[in-house]
Parts: structure tokens; C-alpha cells; sequence
């Protein structure tokens, strides 16, 4: 277990590792110089700006060098210097990184826990009102842009039933309130975002939980265990869900780019002041060295997140425990 | 790529006339009702978005109205206007073209790179698939949307530059199941007859493989068409789009900052946005149906 975690994370850092070699050459590969792209189109850099990034990055010397400094300082946490913002990359991102976490985690938990209660209920009568319901559900859910679900019910809910705030994280006006006030704020402002972000996945958990049940409530042990007499309830959770469950956490895992990606764009609706805002600010003022970290920080999560779906299946099937691969 | 090597194959790769598994599929999607009202909705924004513009003839961009016309209100713009006082239908009209024309040209782009990585890497196995599977998922540990965004960023914003945006970022899912069907069908009968009687790598691989994974592949090629325009609408809606070009994503971005004020500016490119995709994965589902009858009730 502990080693195969460690060549887990080992190949995890190696993935790293590329995203920061294809950054390195995607500011070559731009049109132009790269120490004003660096510097940023619209930063209106001056001379001294340009020679000070040519020494930092070590632009006169051969293209492999450049790629080992660049390497050096991004181990060393050294992301560059934004300079539309004029502060290091790493402390724009280190402000916006919580956010963006806890939107898609809560947008994730939200989608796994209602679509799979969804899926299992639905699952109990393959063609009835409720499976229906999920099948349409989940074709309309693929197909609404979520941008567009978010304005949707900032229109519902800024105008109609004024229940949720629609913009931003928490209010300015509790600052300097208690933690279980600013705690509770922020859920608050956390709902209508991590609500729009869930309902694409919700779709597809239900239906995918419904396939993955109807296929397991067929098996010879389900079977057995409604013989055995165990209530419908310890039927459908104990003995089916569990084993239907690792379908749904293998999509779990591979959605995770999407889940950021689309938190990125459910972010500027709702003015989350995560590293999706942070990356459109960034692009908008053509400032690359934040674009890059923003792309570096958010393939991160998504590596983490990988390395802990696998883990999660070693918990939810014990026959996987075993194998080191 | 084999075309000129040898002539003399033809006849073992040709297939046998008999019951065609495509007009068996074709008969199970005649049936389906969803995946039919899918194909006339299709059919008809495509016509739409070619000829609407002609027969309506209104310029999205002229200014017409007042701002914020509410729809239903004044007969000559049923579904009002938008934050400057533009028509609102010519504007949908005009927006259709880009977001479908960038939407199949990415999808195709998407299906041409993943197709030719999956071939290769489930034909050829051993240290080529181990190489190109380390490659795919390096690509799907990039969050696709803002790989586009910084591509579209990084070189100049125009339609042909988003499509290519799209289709690199989104070609992992299909190289993946290319390279499944693709280890599936190579240790069938038939292409170690056709290895046999010395066809090479290249024509087995299209000709003898790859015409019997299509099914799964069609399937996926119509998703990709769909998740391709949700691609398209999110990068115009952030303003990364081509700023010379009406489309549905632009306009729901440039009358976001005054949704409170007027909803129907940004509801109707959405509900456009939306239909389109529904339509697109109707007909998806039913050609999965159809390719799987078996499967019918996942």
C-alpha cells in the first residue's frame, strides 16, 4: 500500500514535471519575444523590466539551460513575477487556491451524493416515473452550457426569491465577525456556485448509478442476500451500492479536469474569487507567468484528486487492497 | 496510406453483402423516437443558421431599437433587443454559423488525433501504446477549458485558432476508446487471416480494424460534436471568441453585466446553445442504441 502510493505520487510529481516543460515552451511558441511575452503584451514594460527577466530566465543562453532554470525556480516554488498585478505568481495563486478547492469539492460531493441517491431509488423500478425522469434529466444536464444555468439563477435568485447572495464569497460588511458567522457566510455565498457546478455531474452520476445498479441487483449475491432476509434498505446500500459504487468513482476521478474546468467558468459568473477569475483577469491583461500558474496550480488538483479517487477504490473494494498495481 | 501497395487485396477486406450491421443500426434509429425528433430539430438549426440570415436580412450589429425592448412588445422584434438596441433575432440568426462551424471542425479535429493515437497505441501495444497512453494522460490532467483559453490567449483569437484550441484539448477521451476497440478487435480471426495473407500494419489497421470499431466511434464522434459548440459558447462567452464574429456564446457574454435589468438578452442565445446540444446528444443516445441493442436499457 505505502509503496504503491509512493510510485503513485512519484508519477504524479512526473506529470507535474510536463505540464511545467509544455509552459516553458508554450511561451516559445508564442509570436514574439519571449521576455515581453513574459513581461506581458499590455504591461508596457520598460527596458530595465526586459534585461532584469532576460537575466532571471536566462534568456541568452542555449534553450535546454533556460529549461533548467525554469525548472530550478519552479521547484523552488518560484513561479515568476506578475507584473500587471506587480507581485510573485505564487502569492496571487496562494490566495485563490482554497476557493476554487472548495467549490469543486463541495460541487463533487453535492453531485455524487444527490445523483447516486437519484441513481439507487430510480434503479429500484427500471421503467418507472423516476427512472425516466433521470434519463431526460441527464441528456438536458450534458446539454445546458453551465455559464448559462448560473445567470439563470442569478436571474431567479437576485430578482424572484432573494434567498441566496449571488455574487462574490462573503460579505464585506462581516470582516471582522466571528469565524462561525464568516464559516456560515460563506456557505451561504458557496450554495447557488457549487449548485450550478453540480447539477452537469448530478446528471451524469444518476444515470451512470442507475446502469451500474441494475447491473448488480441481477448478481447471484443479491440475490442471496434478499434469501438470507436482509431488509431492502441493507439490500440495496450494503450489498448492491457498495459494489456498484466503483463505476461511479472511476467517472468520479476522470471528470476532474471537466469539474475544475467548469468551476473555472462558474467562477467568473458568480465572481468566486478563485483561480478561475484569477486565470480570466490574467488573460484579459495578457499576463503570462499568472495564465501559466494558474494552468500549472489547477492540473495539480486535478493530479490530487486522481491519486485520491485510487485510493478511495482500495477503500470501497478490499479484493483491490492486495494488488501493488 | 496503403492505397498503392497491393492491389491484389481487395477481395479478402471487402466485406460480405449479407445483412450490413449499419442498415441493421439504421433500422433501430427509424424506430427511435427521441433520437428522430433529435435529427429534425438538428436539421432544422443547421437550416436555419445557413439560410436565416438571407431571408430575414437583418445586420446583428445595427443598431434598431431601443435598448432593452422586452420580447412580445413591439411587432417588428418579436424577442426584443438586446443592451444597445439590437435585434435580437438577427443576432441568433448570424450566431448559429460560427458556434456550429467551429463545433464539427473541432469535433473532426478531436476524432483525426484521437483516433490516429488510439489506433496506434492499441495496434502496436508493448512500449508504443505504454508511450502514447503516458501521453494521454498527461493531456487529461490539463483542465481542457483553460488549456483552450491560454492556446486562444497565447496565439491569435480566430475561429480556425479555437477549433484547433478544442481539438487539442479534447481528443484524450476518444484515443482511449480507439485504443480499447482497437486491442479488442486485433486478436480476432479475421485479422490474423488478414495478417495471413500478408496485408501490412497500415492496411490492416484502417481498413480491416478500423471499419469494425466505427460503431462506438460514431457514437462518440456525435458527443464530441456536442461538447465541442458547450466548448465553443464557454471561450466566446469569456470574450476569447473572435470579437468580429456574432455568436451565441458572445452574445450571452457581452449582456451578462446587465441581466438584472433585461433576462431575455442572455436566455435566448442559451436556450439556442441548448437546443443544439440536446438535439446533437438525442441522437447520440440513439445511435448507441441502435449500435447496441442489447444495451438498450443502461
Amino acid at each position: 500500500m505505502t509503496s504503491y502510493l509512493a510510485r503513485r505520487i512519484l508519477y504524479g510529481l512526473l506529470l507535474m514535471a510536463g505540464v511545467v516543460i509544455l509552459n516553458f515552451f508554450l511561451i516559445r511558441l508564442a509570436p514574439g519575444d519571449p521576455a515581453e511575452v513574459i513581461a506581458g503584451e499590455m504591461g508596457g514594460a520598460t527596458e530595465e523590466m526586459l534585461a532584469q527577466i532576460r537575466a532571471a530566465y536566462g534568456l541568452d543562453q542555449p534553450v535546454l539551460v533556460q529549461l533548467g532554470i525554469y525548472l530550478g525556480n519552479m521547484v523552488q516554488g518560484d513561479l515568476g513575477m506578475s507584473y500587471f498585478f506587480d507581485r510573485p505568481v505564487s502569492e496571487l495563486i496562494g490566495a485563490r487556491v482554497w476557493p476554487t478547492v472548495l467549490l469543486v469539492v463541495t460541487a463533487q460531493i453535492l453531485a455524487i451524493c444527490i445523483g447516486t441517491a437519484l441513481g439507487v431509488f430510480a434503479a429500484r423500478k427500471p421503467n418507472g416515473l423516476l427512472s425516466g425522469f433521470v434519463s431526460v434529466f441527464a441528456t438536458i444536464g450534458y446539454a445546458v452550457p453551465v455559464f448559462w444555468t448560473g445567470i439563470m439563477l442569478i436571474i431567479l435568485f437576485a430578482s424572484i426569491i432573494p434567498v441566496f447572495p449571488v455574487e462574490g464569497m462573503m460579505d464585506v460588511r462581516l470582516r471582522d465577525a466571528g469565524w462561525l458567522t464568516q464559516t456560515i457566510d460563506v456557505l451561504h455565498h458557496l450554495a447557488l456556485p457549487a449548485f450550478t457546478l453540480a447539477i452537469i455531474y448530478l446528471a451524469l452520476y444518476a444515470r451512470l448509478s442507475r446502469a451500474s445498479m441494475l447491473e448488480v441487483l441481477g448478481a447471484d449475491y443479491i440475490r442471496t442476500a434478499r434469501a438470507k432476509g436482509a431488509s431492502e434498505r441493507s439490500v440495496l446500500f450494503r450489498h448492491a451500492l457498495r459494489n456498484a459504487s466503483l463505476p461511479i468513482l472511476t467517472v468520479a476521478g476522470l471528470q476532474m479536469g471537466s469539474v475544475v474546468s467548469g468551476a473555472l467558468l462558474v467562477e467568473t459568473v458568480f465572481n468566486w474569487p478563485g483561480l478561475g477569475t484569477l486565470a480570466f483577469d490574467a488573460i484579459l491583461r495578457r499576463d503570462y507567468p499568472t495564465m501559466l500558474g494558474v494552468l500549472f496550480f489547477a492540473s495539480a488538483l486535478v493530479v490530487i484528486a486522481n491519486i485520491l479517487t485510487d485510493l478511495s477504490y482500495r477503500l470501497a473494494d478490499p479484493r483491490l487492497r492486495g494488488y501493488p498495481k | 496510406m496503403s492505397e498503392t501497395t497491393a492491389p491484389e487485396l481487395e477481395k479478402p477486406a471487402a466485406a460480405p453483402e449479407a445483412r450490413s450491421p449499419l442498415r441493421e443500426a439504421w433500422g433501430m434509429f427509424r424506430r427511435n423516437i427521441p433520437a428522430l425528433v433529435g435529427s429534425a430539430l438538428l436539421l432544422a438549426i443547421v437550416i436555419i443558421t445557413l439560410y436565416g440570415t438571407f431571408l430575414y436580412g437583418g445586420d446583428p450589429y445595427d443598431i434598431v431599437w431601443a435598448p432593452h425592448e422586452p420580447p412580445l412588445f413591439t411587432p417588428e422584434f418579436p424577442l426584443g433587443t438586446d443592451y444597445l438596441g439590437r435585434d435580437l433575432i438577427a443576432g441568433l440568426l448570424t450566431g448559429g454559423g460560427p458556434t456550429l462551424a467551429v463545433g464539427a471542425a473541432s469535433a473532426a479535429l478531436t476524432m483525426i488525433i484521437g483516433v490516429t493515437l488510439g489506433a496506434v497505441a492499441g495496434y502496436f501495444g508493448g512500449w508504443v501504446d505504454s508511450l502514447l497512453m503516458r501521453f494521454t494522460e498527461f493531456f487529461q490532467v490539463l483542465p481542457a477549458l483553460l488549456f483552450a483559453m491560454v492556446l486562444v490567449t497565447l496565439f491569435t483569437p480566430s475561429l480556425t485558432m479555437i477549433a484547433i484550441a478544442i481539438g487539442v484539448v479534447s481528443w484524450p477521451q476518444t484515443a482511449r476508446l480507439t485504443r480499447a476497440e482497437f486491442l479488442k478487435i486485433r486478436q480476432l480471426e479475421y485479422v490474423t487471416a488478414a495478417r495471413a495473407i500478408g496485408a501490412q500494419d497500415g492496411r490492416i489497421m484502417w481498413r480491416v480494424i478500423l471499419p469494425n470499431a466505427l460503431p462506438p466511434l460514431i457514437v462518440s464522434a456525435t458527443l464530441t460534436v456536442g461538447v465541442a459548440i458547450l466548448f465553443e459558447a464557454g471561450l466566446s462567452f469569456l470574450g476569447l471568441g473572435d470579437p468580429n464574429t456574432m455568436s451565441w456564446g458572445l452574445m450571452i457574454g457581452a449582456n451578462r453585466d446587465y441581466i438584472l435589468e433585461a433576462w431575455w438578452p442572455v436566455t435566448f442565445p442559451g436556450l439556442a446553445i441548448f437546443l443544439t446540444v440536446f438535439a446533437v446528444s438525442l441522437i447520440g443516445d440513439g445511435l448507441n442504441d441502435a449500435f447496441n441493442p442489447k444495451l438498450r436499457e443502461r
